[in-house]
């Protein structure tokens, strides 16, 4: 089938998908963009997330068809005209980052936090980034971008 | 012969400046300062390149099928089903698959025999136009399997338990030293005890992966893996091809921690599917099928025996280790070698033993040996200190070896007490004047409906250093490409090298652009037994520092036209280096809770202060530090891969049963590092901190938890399933 | 995964008419059925996607209840203002289950047929009448520290997950459902099941029913209701024990009670003995305890999940005896 989707603000199309692939197949072998990562492929690690219709979302679980005229935003999308977007910056500065795998999908988790929450204690940071999992980092660095971006 | 994956560093050499009439020296030192990650703008953005992202045309996918027995044979593969299936191109079996020259590493003889040495070994795989085509014919594959009879479970009296003569790493099985069970007797003070540890899973975030093609009789391999050079020449082994024809690119890892340490089935399979059909070919395995392909961490069970005579000085130390292995390969978890130089005691006994049973083979996880064994050794420790009313810091202090204890070799330099005194002052353990202010009696701390307690622990890893080669070239004066086959699974080892670069050649880091993640740079050793930097970083300090020389001697100081290269191996520094016991040491604190009323445990604050030789970039250190003591933490609490003994599968095979720990678990993690100097290592001063953080995180956390509650958890990890009905 | 079709459903008649008919599966959220598809254990032919379907509206009735379209997100639902002061217990259920990116996706309904997390049911390599009736139960003997230690069978030990379908049960919610005989309800307690011995069955949904809202009916009490879950892992875990409570005490006596169990069985526990051995009862620890004892005497652990029935027993007692303390 053919599923017609925004991704980043562009009308794209993928042909010949099955509807058993889900949304990050289609973002990551048909569309060219692969940012985000598969890592379990049942929503249990959140290296997938993207936005989808502005809530963030595990791609893996989204059937492709459900993707059809939605509006899908990836780590690819965020940054604007001139340059990083401010969580992507606070990643950068606060060392947030070690082997970059889980990267994509908590910056746009953390994107969304922000959205919703401007100014995320402690707790609330660490409950609300539970569903992505760093193996590297031991999330301290994380926490602290967080921060850094909310304080931006 | 393929697009180049050398992507340029973010920090271009200063353009449009007038032209410089000599190489400039550095105004200051690059090592030791907070350098940026290079890598770190491409990941944020999503851009930068993992094993299957990388853009192939015309690739094709594969999907791996597993046994489902434990022991036996494959009597028959049935691919008619899936060869008729839309999309798939072919299936790959014992019976069609291309024979491979073997290369001593069992595991990587994929569909080679109809023999099932464990369940999950590849039995087949199929190659289609997509992913979804590739997983839909492998569920149309029909195995048949003949399971015999197997024996899946580690036991402390297993029959087949036996003592090999090498232990992982090279170390002898055993060691003794006097008369342990004399010194026992001796002892005014006894811990017997036997403390178990589950197998666990590494559980990188990025699976194993590869893209695999053929070139003109060139295999040109994407591979995830921590150790290119060994990946490209087993495969150049494997399919016996000229070493020069295989190249392997690692440029970005999403994790490893032992699981990518050599090459593992995938990147075998990728390539001999690619060649099946004759274009290239992605394999990505999936995170279930990882529990039984990728390797894990041996179940461990350890008896610790500890005797100290009345003031604390400890007259034996025993430890016995047994682990398993599986049919294919001797793996022995060197979980008792510690033991043999952590503390002084004038008798002294470690053993291990190992059995071979129809399993996967284990294979490293971070700090294999000294994760398990601390966690046996230095609860042990804090038993022997509540048995005999010590305070467990100053009983660790008491017992510091003025040389290796067994060895007798001095130590390159050893800082064990001092990040003990350290620890314990910042922890709120001592105060000030180095007093115990710390409330030794268990089950006193109340908060709520929770019980607090806290606990120490001591860390250590060997410093290791293995030959590299590493390649400099000047091409004007301000341009200096640095090209090392590290691996950076994210440790930081791409911008740590570019900063020991910087200092070699006396340039400021602007001026060094650096290439690692590439078998055709060079041969250069692992990522991984936290040695590096240290070996990485030797062979780029002795090219770079060849380099600034040659210029300055043969050039005046000027680079010429058409540059300057030196390319350096390190075997023969490396091998001629005087005998010293090198190891990094730490001491870490940890301040846990338990719930009385659910028997939830939960990490309050955890505290590692560690003597690492020089740390390079404080900012990556740390991370490191944190993200080791939090797995360890992990470890301590959630991790554990259960085996059902009559499938002798792991039964917690993704991520959904494997509980690593989540941002919510993890608490405030301090870290600090002493100023360790130490000219027995490398030109470099460095000690490796990649594993050290995860070593005694278990332990310290089991004291706390018995500092707590009164409860001695020998098994890990420390659920509320133990807790539970013994609170009250 | 098996190829399948799939279809946007248009109306709700339609797509009832449809899956009673074919034996086809509805699709809302996709956060279980998309994963079990993945491994097998689910192969519908075809896949009806309600998502587009206009249940999506929380509506706090006047009587003090509300109704909650079988759409709505978790996420929706558990930050509604009305939800959070009216049934205080459905929002923390919601909160504590799964993270952030699941409650987007998951709907109320969806979460309500979710299938067990038990390891032999989601391995179709392995033995699990669930899956298969009259293949055998590979947990009873294997790895079942989170399987049932209330009302299971020799069949099947497996647990229902929801940590919302607790709360439901604490409040006696019902379910409206659209058969393709017209619209129906049933209240939750009718709408799960032991297993038995047909374990294959989840639920008591008639085929191809669809879930079409969730009503949680006025209850005074249940603003004075609080759930707590317990698991080792602080986040993101499926429960090893939880709680729901609704607890009404005046002059320390309880006029009335509410509990209920999760993760103890195939269907969320609703504590009837000891809610009976309460009511009337000085709101005391001893009663607490003799209350949660009377219930758990059904309990029959296995091997290895022996440790809930103290878990519950100190859940009751201490949720209890918190609610007790803080109505002072």
């Amino acid at each position: 089938m053919r599923v017609n989707l925004t991704v980043n603000g562009e009308a794209r199309q993928a042909d010949d998908v099955w509807p058993g692939e889900s949304l990050l197949y289609v973002l990551r072998e048909r569309l060219g963009l692969p940012g985000a990562k598969n890592a379990c492929e049942q929503g249990e690690c959140g290296s997938c997330t993207v936005y989808l219709d502005g809530t963030p979302v595990c791609a893996c679980l989204v059937a492709a068809g459900q993707a059809e005229h939605r509006d899908v935003r990836t780590v690819e999308g965020l940054p604007g005209p001139d340059g990083l977007d401010p969580v992507q910056q606070a990643f950068l500065s606060a060392g947030a980052v070690q082997c970059g795998f889980c990267t994509p999908g908590l910056v746009v988790a953390v994107h969304d936090l922000l959205a919703r929450n401007p100014t995320p204690s402690d707790p609330d940071i660490r409950e609300a980034l539970a569903g992505n999992l760093c193996r590297c980092t031991g999330y301290e660095n994380i926490v602290a971008a967080v921060k850094l971006a909310a304080g931006a | 012969m393929t697009s180049t994956q050398r992507q340029p560093t973010q920090s271009q050499p200063a353009q449009g400046q007038p032209t410089q009439s000599r190489v400039q020296d550095a105004a200051q030192r690059s090592v030791g300062t907070a350098s940026p990650r290079i890598e770190a703008w491409d990941k944020v953005t999503g851009r930068a390149p993992y094993a299957v992202d990388h853009p192939v045309p015309g690739a094709a996918y594969a999907w791996v099928v597993q046994s489902t027995v434990a022991r036996g044979v494959v009597v028959d593969v049935d691919t008619s089903r899936a060869l008729a299936e839309d999309g798939v191109l072919g299936v790959l079996w014992h019976g069609n698959a291309q024979r491979l020259e073997s290369v001593g590493d069992p595991e990587l003889m994929v569909l080679q025999s109809a023999r099932i040495a464990y369940r999950g070994q590849v039995v087949a795989v199929v190659v289609a136009t997509s992913p979804e085509a590739a997983r839909a014919g492998a569920d149309l594959v029909r195995v048949r399997e003949d399971g015999m009879t197997s024996d899946t479970v580690l036991r402390i009296d297993h029959p087949a338990l036996y003592q090999p003569v090498q232990v992982n790493a090279g170390y002898p099985a055993r060691s003794a030293i006097g008369d342990v069970d004399a010194g026992l007797a001796a002892a005014a003070v006894r811990v017997d005890a036997t403390y178990r540890t589950p197998a666990e899973h590494h559980c990188a975030m990025e699976p194993h992966a590869t893209t695999a093609f053929w070139e003109r009789g060139c295999l040109v391999v994407f591979d995830g893996t921590q150790a290119s050079t060994a990946v490209s020449e087993t495969l150049a082994g494997l399919f016996e091809l000229p070493p020069q024809s295989v190249r392997v690119i690692n440029e970005h890892v999403g994790g490893g921690f032992g699981s990518k340490g050599g090459p593992k089935p995938n990147v075998v399979l990728a390539a001999m599917a690619a060649r099946l059909v004759g274009r290239p070919v992605k394999l990505a395995l999936t995170r279930q099928q990882l529990f039984a392909v990728a390797g894990y961490r041996t179940p461990t069970i350890q008896r610790v025996r500890l005797g100290a005579a009345t003031n604390g000085r400890l007259l034996a130390i025993g430890h016995d280790a047994v682990s398993q292995t599986s049919q294919l390969s001797e793996f022995v978890e060197q979980s008792a070698v510690l033991s043999r130089h952590m503390y002084a005691a004038p008798n002294r006994l470690t053993t291990h033993r190992v059995v071979a049973l129809d399993v996967p083979t284990p294979v490293w996880m971070r700090a294999p040996g000294e994760c398990p064994g601390s966690f046996a050794l230095e609860s042990a420790i804090d038993e022997l200190a509540s048995a005999g009313n010590w305070d467990p810091v100053r009983l660790r202090i008491d017992n510091e070896p003025a040389v290796h204890p067994e060895e007798q070799i001095p130590f390159s330099s050893r800082h064990l007490v001092q990040c003990l005194q350290e620890g314990a002052e910042r922890f709120g353990w001592t105060d000030a004047s180095g007093r115990v202010v710390r409330d030794p009696r268990p089950a006193v701390r109340r908060d709520g409906e929770w019980l607090v307690g806290t606990g120490v622990a001591a860390s250590t890893y060997p410093s290791l250093t293995w030959p590299s080669t590493a390649l400099a070239r000047a091409t004007a004066d301000q341009r200096f490409d640095v090209e090392v086959n590290a691996a950076d699974i994210g440790t930081g080892a791409r911008t740590v090298l570019r900063q020991i670069a910087a200092d070699a050649l006396d340039v400021p880091i602007a001026y060094v652009e650096i290439t690692v993640g590439d078998s055709a740079i060079g041969p250069a050793t692992v990522a991984g037994g936290s040695m590096g930097t240290a070996s990485w970083g030797w062979a780029v300090t002795k090219a770079c520092r060849l380099l600034r020389e040659r210029i300055e001697r043969d050039h005046g100081g000027r680079v010429p036209t058409g540059g300057v290269a030196v390319r350096a191996d390190t075997t023969l520094e490396i091998r001629d280096r005087p005998e010293f016991s090198r190891h990094a040491y730490g001491a870490q604190f940890c301040q846990a809770r338990v719930s009385t009323m659910t028997g939830e445990v939960r990490v309050d604050r955890l505290l590692g202060v560690f003597a690492a030789g020089r740390i390079v970039n404080p900012t990556t250190a740390r991370s490191q530090f944190i993200g080791g003591m939090t797995m360890g933490l992990s470890g301590a609490l959630l991790e554990r891969s259960v085996l059902d003994s009559r499938t002798g599968d792991f039964v917690t095979g993704d991520l959904a049963a494997y509980h690593v720990a989540v941002s919510a678990d993890v608490p405030r993690i301090e870290v600090a590092w002493l100023d360790e100097q130490d000219p027995h290592l490398n030109p470099m001063g460095v000690k490796g901190i990649g594993e050290i953080g995860i070593v005694g995180t278990a332990a310290a956390v089991a004291n706390a938890v018995h500092h707590a509650t009164g409860i001695r958890v020998r098994d890990l990890p420390i659920g509320l399933a133990q807790m539970i009905g013994k609170l009250h | 995964m098996k190829p399948f079709a799939y279809q946007r459903a248009e109306a709700a008649d339609s797509a009832v008419a449809t899956i009673s008919r074919t034996g086809a599966a509805y699709l809302a959220g996709g956060t279980n059925i998309v994963d079990l598809m993945k491994l097998g254990v689910t192969a519908p032919d075809l896949l009806i996607d309600v998502t587009g379907l206009p249940l999506r509206d929380i509506e706090a009735l006047p009587d003090g209840g509300m109704r909650v379209g079988a759409l709505t997100a978790n996420s929706d639902l558990a930050t509604d203002p009305v939800l959070r002061t009216r049934f205080p217990a459905v929002a923390l259920a919601l909160l504590s289950g799964a993270s952030a990116q699941l409650r987007n996706r998951a709907t109320i309904g969806g979460n309500l047929l979710q299938r067990t997390r038990c390891r032999y049911f989601v391995d179709v390599t392995k033995s699990c009448n669930k899956r298969r009736p009259g293949a055998g139960c590979a947990a009873r003997e294997g790895e079942h520290t989170d399987l049932a230690i209330l009302g299971a069978s020799e069949q099947c030990v497996a647990t229902n997950p929801s940590d919302l379908a607790v709360a439901l049960a604490l409040v006696d919610a019902r379910v409206e459902l659209l058969t393709e005989g017209g619209p129906a309800s049933m209240s939750v307690h009718e709408f799960f099941r032991l297993p038995g011995d047909r374990p294959e069955r989840d639920t008591n949904l008639p085929p191809g029913a669809l879930i079409t809202a969730v009503v949680l009916p006025a209850t005074p009490i249940a603003r004075m209701s609080t759930y707590r879950k317990v698991r080792d892992r602080s986040s993101f875990a499926f429960a090893a024990g939880s709680v729901a409570a609704a607890l009404d005490v005046r002059d320390g006596v309880v006029q009335d009670v509410r509990l209920a169990y999760g993760a103890v069985a195939h269907r969320p526990w609703r504590a009837y003995a000891a809610e009976r051995s309460l009511r009337g009862a000085p709101a005391t620890v001893d009663n607490f305890e003799r209350a949660a004892d009377e219930e758990l005497a059904a309990a029959k652990p296995l091997r290895d999940n022996g440790y809930k029935v103290p878990l519950i027993r100190n859940l009751t007692v201490g949720v209890l005896r918190g609610m007790t303390e803080a109505s002072w």
